[in-house]
């Protein structure tokens, strides 16, 4: 694909994160859509283009009222809005559409109007994982991360700064869900969720939504926002069964992802000036800084722990308090995008000053499925 | 009130083989006729070479401790808390996930790299699971 042919021109998120008792998960996605549609200038009937994961792209485009010439309905979890974008994007300069939104709701701790997950008793996971006891992401994510730690020599204290200086970004956003300050201490001392991780290391249960809406850089330069473009892109899948994982000293979806995007992008780490690694729980972000190439694994806790992706430190990790702090509805891919939009857009609450270029990396699933999306505000 | 079980798996046509393997006491892996990859779980091809020319054979059950978590909360139903969720790698070289019985279920005591070997656990008269305990010896 080629570098800055498509730009975002519409983000919003849902008017309230965090508990959303009067909203159905549809009814997220349609605050999220018409916020971003206001946000963009636009009306829906201008949108010829539809994406979205886990409802339908037909149950939401019939709900909003759009009639889309181009759908994609690309279900890969969290990461799944990173695909859609880079989707998008091929599609926009195919001349497939013109002004493509894509929505991401979900009523994660509410539950209103969204179906449970399931895993069908005759499917593989259902044979080779379900019996074994694994019951949700919690029980199940962090299954690498014993042997990470033993390979790389991470440690629990490094483990537990990831929490902590997300806490620190999080304090300077005011929609951030939690926002008091922590220490290792009290992420160590934090409740038992899945040994060797612990609640301040676990993501957050939330609900909320948000959408995008994209058209080409040519167009962009209309819109009432400042245009944020698609400078690379990537995406792959590995396995939806964790224990099949090929190593779990890293992720081959995210070394086929982030690698891809880079080289699409034609930048090299030290041009990253803003960094978004998906954070459903405290070892995701050692894993893309390894496995994108910005260090070696053996270094990325102790470039946490030593305050480098802190506020002020020189590579700004998760921005907005990440999932850790900020909200996981579930697939909270859409709102590190959000981030990395309001970054480039310079507005963001925790604003990294003069942020020309943005990397957002996503995971969908257990490190089944892995999109990179780099954004720059400079054509 | 019955206790809620644990989730039981259901066999389909590929993966029949296995659970009549573990029925009978036996940890059954296939085998690539062409490139003698070893893979898991069962299907009636390679992803190596995409050979359909694959074998079943009778695993060693020798494995070594990969990987785990120790679950305490939420519980899966028929699990008492806190229990260890592991994946093993087999002799042959695939990985499964598995419960590590016989053993405190404790970071002391699950060493990774210990060497386990596999036992059998029936939940009823057509289900076997593959289960591991530390090796003697
Ligand atoms: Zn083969």
């Amino acid at each position: 694909m080629r570098r800055n042919q498509v730009a975002v021109v519409g983000a919003a998120e849902t008017t309230e994160l965090g508990v959303i008792p009067n909203m159905s998960q549809i009814q997220l996605h349609a605050d999220a859509a018409l916020n971003a549609i206001a946000d963009a200038g636009l009306k829906l009937s201008d949108i010829d283009g539809f994406a979205t994961a886990v409802e339908t792209p037909q149950q939401m485009a019939h709900y909003l009222g759009i009639t889309p010439t181009w759908v994609d309905g690309t279900s890969v979890g969290g990461c799944s809005f990173m695909l859609h974008v880079r989707h998008a994007a091929a599609a926009i300069e195919a001349g497939l559409c013109k002004t493509v939104l894509i929505t991401h709701a979900e009523s994660g701790k509410s539950m209103i109007g969204k179906l449970p997950r399931s895993t069908a008793p005759d499917s593989l996971n259902g044979q080779f994982e379900a019996p074994f006891g694994v019951y949700g992401p919690p029980s199940m994510f962090p299954i690498p991360v014993l042997r990470f730690m033993k390979t790389h020599g991470i440690t629990h204290e490094q483990l537990a700064m990831v929490a902590v200086m997300q806490r620190e970004w999080a304090a300077k956003n005011p929609r951030a869900t939690m926002k008091d300050p922590i220490t290792v201490a009290d992420v160590l001392n934090s409740r038992m969720i899945a040994y060797p991780f612990r609640l301040l290391q676990c993501c957050l249960v939330t609900d909320g939504g948000g959408a995008l809406i994209l058209t080409s850089a040519d167009r962009a330069r209309d819109f009432p926002r400042k245009p944020v473009y698609i400078l690379g892109t990537g995406e792959s899948v590995e396995t939806p069964m964790v224990s099949q994982m090929k190593t779990f000293d890293s992720s081959r979806a995210f070394k086929v992802a982030g690698p891809l995007a880079f080289k699409e992008a034609g930048i090299t780490h030290g041009d990253v000036d803003h960094l978004m690694i998906y954070d459903a729980f405290a070892h995701l972000p050692l894993y893309g800084l390894g496995d994108l190439g910005f260090m070696p694994y053996e270094e990325t806790g102790k470039f946490i722990a030593d305050g480098h992706t802190r506020p002020g430190g020189k590579l700004p990790l998760n921005t907005n308090g990440g999932g850790l702090s900020y909200m996981h509805s579930g697939m909270y891919g859409m709102y590190a995008l959000q981030e990395s939009v309001r970054q480039m857009r310079g507005i963001a609450p925790a604003q990294v000053p003069n942020a020309k270029i943005s990397v957002c990396h996503g995971v969908g699933g257990m490190f089944a499925a892995s999109g990179t999306i780099i954004f720059t505000n400079e054509r | 009130m019955a206790e809620p079980a644990r989730a039981k798996p259901k066999p389909t046509p590929e993966t029949q083989h296995f659970w009549d393997g573990t029925k009978a006491g036996e940890l059954r892996l296939q085998r690539c006729d062409a490139c003698a990859n070893v893979y898991f779980p069962p299907r009636p091809f390679c992803p190596s070479c995409a050979s359909r020319k694959v074998s079943v054979f009778k695993a060693s059950g020798k494995a070594t401790l990969y990987s785990y978590v120790i679950n305490h909360r939420p519980a899966a139903p028929g699990f008492t808390p806190p229990y260890a969720i592991a994946v093993v790698e087999l002799d042959e070289g695939p990985r499964m996930m598995s419960n590590i019985i016989d053993c405190p279920q404790t970071p002391e005591a699950l060493e990774l790299d210990m060497k386990l070997e596999v036992a059998f656990e029936k939940l009823d008269d057509k289900i076997t699971l593959p289960l591991f305990r530390p090796a003697k010896g």
